[in-house]
């Protein structure tokens, strides 16, 4: 391992956890704005962690050791997911662990322990939020996988760094099968991170909620070891996206250099995309439950499609 | 002066005409004049052609040769009796308020314009101008089969809309394939959309594209045809419409569009050197001509058994196109031709013996004898003669296509048999109590036009008989045409 | 830069594929003619640009024609049409839209795969986009068979009027002028003509669904 990867590689992750909850926030706050509400400050996700680690974290009778590890489980599962995305650098002595179907795999642990720990306690809106979270997921990762392939067909591979540099750094061409799979993308990005059309990050109104409704029983440290790894999970699927189709601006393995513009690259990036968010969030309605298998197989469908086009037009 | 711009350029003036007059009392007249002007325009080129044989007009974007010349008299014919006959028909419409004077005016008008789509495009040499006249065509005709603007009438014309709009969508994309064969094959500054082109360099038209774009354009034009299985509109149309526009409909929209299919067939065949699009026509003309049998036994209303016995036909001739040969063309042309002037004379009768029993329910209408022994004469004559009874012609063209199916294609004989006798069987059945039993109508205010069924009859017994020998040459040219030569 | 231009028009190829799914699961009628509107702008887009690649100038007055005919007089005689009906706000049912999607795929398979022997013989720019515009057509022809209301039926039609367009512009650079205009002019009669026929079937039926005109079918 080179010193300038294994640099890189940290940089990475020291980014991703740095940065993860403040692009939580820059959400929050460009939501509140847009629905016309005071908008809480940019570094309160910092200020929550830092209240919940400090707090007792109190756990049920019932709870078996699943109930106690899932929060690290989940934590260390998207520590990982954001070390192998390349987002300042495709220089990453770790993304050989983890191609891009682990990373679908990667996600899925996570899901399946924190869907576990939720029934764990045995309460009624854990085992609820159980099953709305995997028939999410259930549709979900079929679709990510096929939006993946997308970019494999594209560039021979299934190794994230490499479909990275192929998209970055060759010479520049407009793939249209890349179109079908940005908007594919989008939808299960909305489904997966549960935010608006599909889930509503900000409500615990038990009819409605998914997410809240699986960590309902977690306080204290694990409390805040969850949140940190959603928001570590908003930040891997949007750097996904970045990597994915706006890719300009990763630093190269032979120039190291250019990580010093990466990270402004990034930071500009993940503003815009976040704002979006939080424009596309403000503008949609929450959808009903039973309407989301049809949106996520939209998703799927339309990557498929994403597929047959590249298979016709590169032909 | 070419006879050709009076072949339609009558029909297009009685259009703007009648657009204007066509409520008045004398419009009428008026259509009747503008299609037997037409008709005499017809003769001239006729005449025309057979002195000199084939024959470009407009810079090669109209062509007239043997095969469709015929088929410009055919319609020109069946349109001017078709207008007189619906002289009285209509005045009777009229009279029981089906029809109001803005009706009628859109009926002439529209009549006139249907018309020239139709002439136009038999006699166009462009490719592209015959699938916008077939569009054309059905636009007219959709109109015209909404003209009671009944719930029936609008609801057979939007179907008729819908499958002929989604259809010719598929002749269109055949089209569009055939330019872009021809495109790789014929020089620059040459219109490869012309038929004439295109058929001089057919050999070299790449083999993949043209045949599937004569897929496309079989699925399109087929269903203008009426060929099973995209059919479904054909019976509608005819049962709801008013009846000169079925009988315009089976007898002159039909050959036209099958006319289409033969053009773009031989052009199939010459790039091909297979039997592809033939095996196709046997096909689909097989499965018709059964379907259409089965489903006409079905029938109670008299338009839609006799608009199902349209498909019948319509499957048999391209069944006898498929097959090939100078015999088979032959027979079908013969087909065609006495297929159009039978069905339209039992399509005048027919309209004469609804408005008598005021239904077209079958088992309404009893006793045509009794009532206007005319009416029941020629219905029951008629039917004859369509079933194939000798001695009417249409006996003479199934014998040949039945010989020339059992020499090349003897497991479709049994097949095209029985349909023929249940057809036979269930049409008789029908026609008879209406023909002959009892009933208590009384005759209608106006007399019938009788004279054009008579004609008709006429023409296809003496068909059957006797093929003059000028029509008989020009049927051989005709059937070379189609088989490629 | 200038090798992207051809890359355009499969992007513009693979938006009117997209937009041809989106209104085949879209339930309110006026976002279809939305969404007919953009398709028409995209097929203008994709024509201008195989103009310009190919320095066909026919290429640029039919791209004119469209943008004329398909993105402005059309989409305000339909928007005209659902106000004088007033179904503007009228959403259909559609039964299970994965379901529909599915045979969609289906038909978009069956079309590349009819279109990749074929498009090989071309030499335009475009050519790889036939299969997308026969994909196209048949998923309007689909839309056409899955909806119960004659508006959204017409648009079907309209869309697969496209399609065709976009067929023509992909395999041989356009037909030839005259008969386009021919098309354009029958397009045009056709959707006065369907227009018409609505105020007819609703005085008729009391409604605009065409499920209510089943009387005329097979015992």
């Amino acid at each position: 391992m080179s010193i300038s990867g294994f640099l890189s590689q940290l940089l990475a992750i020291i980014v991703a956890l740095v940065l993860a909850p403040l692009l939580m926030g820059w959400v929050n706050q460009w939501r509140a704005w847009l629905q016309n509400r005071t908008a809480p400050g940019l570094l309160q996700p910092y200020r929550m962690l830092n209240k919940l680690f400090h707090k007792e974290s109190i756990v049920a009778e019932t709870a078996s050791p699943i109930f106690r590890l899932a929060p690290y489980i989940v934590f260390g599962c998207m520590v990982l997911a954001c070390a192998i995305i390349p987002t300042l650098s495709t220089d990453l002595p770790m993304s050989p662990a983890a191609d891009a179907i682990a990373l679908v795999g990667l996600f899925a642990v996570a899901r399946v322990f924190i869907s576990l720990a939720a029934m764990d306690i045995g309460t009624a809106f854990g085992s609820l939020g159980a099953r709305r979270e995997m028939l999410i997921g259930f549709l979900a990762e079929p679709a990510l996988l096929a939006i993946l392939f997308n970019a494999s067909l594209i560039s021979n591979s299934t190794a994230l760094t490499s479909i990275v540099e192929y998209l970055a750094h060759k010479e520049f061409a407009i793939y249209p099968s890349l179109a079908f799979a940005g908007i594919a993308f989008t939808m299960v990005s909305f489904a997966e991170n549960a935010r608006v059309p599909v889930d509503n990050p900000a409500t615990h109104l038990e009819l409605t909620m998914i997410h809240e409704a699986l960590i309902l029983e977690y306080s204290g440290r694990h409390l805040a070891l969850i949140e940190w790894a959603v928001a570590l999970k908003l930040f891997a699927y949007s750097c996904i996206g970045l990597a994915l189709f706006f890719p300009w601006g990763i630093a190269e393995a032979e120039a190291p250099v250019v990580l010093i513009f990466a990270l402004p690259a990034l930071v500009l990036k993940l503003a815009v995309g976040g704002f979006l968010l939080a424009l596309i969030e403000t503008l949609s309605a929450k959808m009903r439950i039973f309407r989301v298998p049809e949106f996520l197989a939209t998703a799927f469908l339309l990557a498929v499609i994403g597929m047959l086009v590249h298979f016709l037009l590169g032909a | 002066m070419n006879a050709l711009y009076f072949v339609f350029g009558i029909p297009l003036l009685g259009g703007l005409v009648l657009a204007l007059v066509g409520h008045r009392s004398y419009a009428r007249d008026l259509n009747v004049a503008f299609s037997t002007g037409s008709f005499i325009a017809a003769c001239f080129l006729s005449v025309q052609v057979i002195d000199h044989g084939p024959m470009f007009a407009m810079d090669k974007q109209f062509l007239i040769d043997p095969l469709n010349v015929f088929l410009v008299s055919l319609t020109a014919f069946v349109g001017m009796t078709t207008a007189i006959f619906s002289r009285p028909y209509m005045r009777v419409e009229e009279d029981h308020g089906k029809m109001t004077p803005s009706r009628m005016r859109l009926y002439h008008s529209m009549y006139q314009f249907f018309a020239v789509t139709m002439l136009v495009a038999l006699t166009t040499n462009n490719l592209g101008t015959l699938w916008v006249t077939m569009e054309a065509a059905t636009l007219t005709t959709v109109l015209l089969v909404s003209v009671y603007r009944t719930p029936a009438s609008l609801e057979a014309a939007w179907k008729y809309f819908i499958l002929c709009g989604v259809g010719l969508a598929q002749a269109l994309f055949g089209t569009i394939l055939l330019y872009m064969a021809a495109d790789r094959v014929i020089p620059e500054g040459v219109d490869a959309l012309l038929w004439s082109n295109l058929n001089v360099v057919k050999g070299q038209l790449n083999p993949t594209i043209m045949s599937v774009a004569f897929v496309f354009l079989l699925l399109g034009y087929g269903t203008k045809v009426g060929l099973v299985p995209v059919h479904n509109w054909l019976p509608d149309a005819h049962a709801e419409g008013p009846t000169p526009i079925s009988a315009v409909l089976s007898g002159l929209l039909l050959n036209v569009a099958l006319y289409a299919v033969l053009r773009f067939k031989v052009l199939t065949d010459g790039a091909l050197q297979s039997n592809f699009a033939g095996n196709l026509l046997i096909g689909f003309g097989l499965l018709s001509v059964v379907a259409a049998a089965f489903f006409l036994s079905r029938q109670k209303d008299v338009k839609r058994m006799f608009a199902y016995s349209s498909i019948e036909h319509m499957g048999l001739m391209t069944f006898a196109f498929g097959l090939g040969g100078p015999v088979a063309n032959f027979a079908g042309l013969l087909h065609m031709t006495l297929h159009s002037l039978i069905k339209s004379a039992i399509f005048f009768s027919v309209g004469h013996a609804t408005q008598k029993a005021g239904s077209q329910i079958m088992d309404d209408i009893r006793g045509l004898m009794k009532v206007s022994p005319t009416v029941g004469w020629g219905l029951m004559l008629g039917t004859l003669a369509i079933l194939g009874m000798p001695p009417f012609g249409v006996f003479a063209s199934e014998f040949l296509i039945l010989t020339t199916a059992m020499r090349d294609l003897p497991w479709a004989t049994p097949f095209l048999l029985l349909a023929l006798g249940v057809a036979f069987a269930s049409i008789f059945s029908r026609v008879q109590p209406m023909v002959f039993g009892d009933t208590v109508l009384k005759p209608l205010e106006h007399p019938p036009a009788l004279l054009p069924v008579f004609v008709h009859l006429a023409l296809g017994l003496m068909l059957g008989l006797y093929i003059p020998p000028y029509l008989n040459a020009w049927y051989l040219q005709a059937a070379l045409l189609i088989g490629g030569q | 830069m200038n090798a992207l231009i051809p890359q355009l028009i499969n992007l513009f190829a693979a938006v009117i594929l997209i937009l041809a799914f989106a209104m085949l699961s879209q339930r309110r009628i006026l976002n279809l003619i939305h969404l007919y509107t953009w398709q028409g702008l995209a097929v203008v887009g994709s024509t201008t640009v195989v103009a310009y690649v190919t320095d066909q100038h026919h290429l640029y007055y039919s791209a004119a024609l469209t943008m004329a005919l398909k993105v402005i007089l059309i989409p305000w005689m339909l928007h005209r049409l659902i106000n004088r009906l007033n179904v503007r706000w009228d959403i259909e049912t559609l039964v299970n839209i994965p379901t529909l999607m599915i045979v969609g795929i289906a038909l978009v398979v069956f079309a590349f795969n009819v279109a990749l022997p074929i498009s090989r013989f071309s030499e335009t720019v475009a050519h790889g986009t036939l299969g997308i515009a026969l994909a196209c057509v048949l998923l309007s022809f689909l839309m056409m068979i899955t909806r119960a209301k004659a508006v959204p039926q017409v648009i079907g039609f309209l869309a697969m009027e496209n399609a065709l367009f976009l067929a023509a512009t992909s395999a041989t650079y356009g037909m030839p002028m005259v008969v386009e205009l021919g098309i354009a002019l029958d397009v045009l009669v056709g959707i006065l003509i369907m227009g018409v026929f609505m105020f007819q079937i609703r005085e008729q039926f009391d409604s605009l669904d065409i499920s209510h005109l089943e009387k005329l079918k097979e015992d």
